[in-house]
């Protein structure tokens, strides 16, 4: 059974399509990486399978369950997470505040503030501080365990190492890789394209709101993403692919 | 001149109280309520009508008015603040504006143009008073608002502070996009946080029929008085919001020991005092979060 699956989806801000006619789907306990320059739809993407940006046309699919029209506060009951980008902590609230505020949907499971102090120990002597004292990896770290505390089966992430070091960035995928080989279903969006396709079972890249080349990671080589990447050249539409 | 800072303290109360809810829905919903003080005419009169008609004291019928006020508010969220919340900043006020003058008008057409008190239905405790000096005496209705006030702005603090349901408040206040993507039904959270601020307009309401009186038309003055009282301690701060009220009863206090027509004078000299430092002093944050609330409506 499919995770999630998305069906000729079409998303507008105003008279902008950003996404256009967008179709793929996620088994379960698989990672998807969504890749495309800036502006090619990936967080408007992200944002229409949390609920936070509904769509205008087309389906969004979880399980066999049509929750196209479902808002965001009720996906995250129904164990779809997404960590936006730019982090968005609730700036004014503690560390442990805000991870607090991710249990309010109370799906059963077993994340809890002590298990997210185990996956980011940065995270420990910074418990009671202001979110918005917080360093980069700090708030990157808060904001997937606020994720987490929902216990999600799809968690969403939007571009976790945009403005970390690369040092933290090791960090955070380290302590995602974890969760990667736990079972939950991840979309991720990232820039880069190695890190990317060597956590990703699959690859999807977008190019102007569409989809240009769907793949496995392991079948494609770094020159097709980035003929896609840039439009380049004519990959393969992906309706041809198998 | 010590008495007219006790009396002024205790007056601070009142003011506080019929505030809290004002500053209230102000820092969580970016709302400013101006049927505030006709919704706090509307509870007394209520009080009255359950003290006229059955004779109720006006403590039993608060137990049937608190409960009517948390429906009046959420279907005030519901039915009119959530709808006029998605054409702008502008148009909630606008539309409180209205309800206003319903309400008043509403009021008038029932009850009259008669000025009403509470105070027939609560025997002696009206004028009863303990004696601290033999110059000095505090009214007992005024120190029971005072303690009301204190109570009320702690349990909100408490509430806001420590309880899932406070915190999801204070998460849509800041950011009703995120809130919704951590799970908080932003709109539901608005309609209890609007419920809550109204049942503090009755308690407000019931104050001021108990220490003084009322008409139909009475609302805007309270409205004003709670407005300055809430600028005065920073909009959104709950225990500034108490600090407001008492600033502004000791600057009428002070305005009526200089002349006998400076009592309300008094009020708004420092009303528009911290107002400008708030605006013009340096280091103050008052303009940049009065930006950011205007410029970001709640979701």
């Amino acid at each position: 059974m499919k995770r999630l699956a998305v069906e000729h989806l079409e998303v507008r801000h105003g008279q902008l399509q950003a996404v256009r006619d967008v179709s793929f789907h996620v088994d379960p306990g698989e990672t998807l990486a969504l890749i495309g320059a800036n502006g090619a739809g990936k967080t408007t993407l992200l944002r229409a399978l949390a609920g936070a940006h509904l769509p205008y046309a087309g389906k969004v699919l979880l399980g066999d369950r049509d929750i196209t029209q479902v808002p965001s506060y009720q996906r995250v009951a129904e164990g779809i997470a997404l960590v936006p980008e730019g982090r968005r902590l609730f700036t004014d609230m503690s560390v442990e505040e805000n991870l607090l505020l991710g249990r309010h949907a109370r799906r059963a499971g077993d994340w809890s503030i002590e298990r997210v102090l185990d996956t980011f120990p940065n995270l420990k002597p910074r418990l009671k501080a202001r979110a918005g004292t917080l360093s980069g990896g700090e708030q990157q770290a808060t904001a997937i365990g606020r994720a987490l505390m929902g216990n999600p089966d799809v968690l969403l992430l939007d571009e976790v190492s945009l403005g970390l070091s690369p040092a933290i960035v090791d960090r955070v995928y380290a302590s995602l890789a974890g969760l990667i080989n736990s079972g939950t279903t991840i979309v991720l969006v990232e820039q880069d394209l190695d890190r990317a396709l060597s956590v990703a079972d699959h690859v999807v890249c977008m190019l102007e709101g569409r989809v240009v080349l769907e793949s496995k990671a392991a079948d494609i080589g770094r020159d097709r993403v980035t003929a896609a990447y840039f439009g380049l050249g004519t990959p393969q539409p992906a309706e041809a692919l198998p | 001149m010590i008495d007219a800072l006790i009396q002024g303290v205790l007056l601070g109360g009142y003011y506080a109280l019929i505030a809290a809810g004002l500053s209230f829905m102000f820092s969580v919903m970016k709302v400013i309520n101006l049927a505030h003080g006709s919704l706090a005419v509307f509870a007394a009169f209520m009080l009255f009508t359950l003290g006229d008609r059955f004779g109720l004291s006006p403590f039993l019928g608060l137990l049937i008015v608190l409960p009517l006020m948390a429906v009046v508010g959420w279907l005030l969220q519901k039915l009119m603040l959530e709808r006029a919340n998605r054409a702008g900043t502008l148009v909630p006020i606008l539309a409180t504006f209205g309800l206003s003058i319903v309400i008043d008008n509403l009021l008038f057409q029932q009850f009259g143009a008669n000025t009403r008190s509470l105070a027939p239905y609560i025997g002696s405790l009206s004028y009863d008073s303990w004696q601290i000096t033999d110059e000095i005496s505090v009214g007992k209705v005024a120190v029971l608002t005072f303690v009301t006030a204190v109570v009320v702005l702690g349990l909100l603090q408490l509430f806001l502070s420590f309880t899932p349901l406070g915190r999801a408040v204070r998460a849509t206040a800041e950011d009703g996009d995120t809130a919704g993507l951590v799970g908080i039904d932003a709109r539901k959270i608005n309609a209890v946080a609007t419920a809550i601020a109204i049942v503090t307009v009755g308690l407000a309401g019931a104050a001021l029929g108990l220490r003084a009186t009322f008409d139909a038309y009475a609302g805007g003055a309270q409205l004003l008085f709670a407005f300055e009282a809430a600028v005065i301690g920073g909009a959104g701060s709950v225990w500034g919001t108490l600090f407001g009220g008492i600033a502004l009863a000791l600057g009428q206090s002070l305005g009526a020991q200089i002349a006998p027509q400076g009592f309300l004078i008094g009020g708004h000299v420092v009303f528009f005092v911290v107002l400008f430092a708030r605006l013009f002093l340096p280091g103050s944050t008052f303009r940049a979060r009065l930006a950011a609330a205007l410029r970001r409506p709640a979701a």
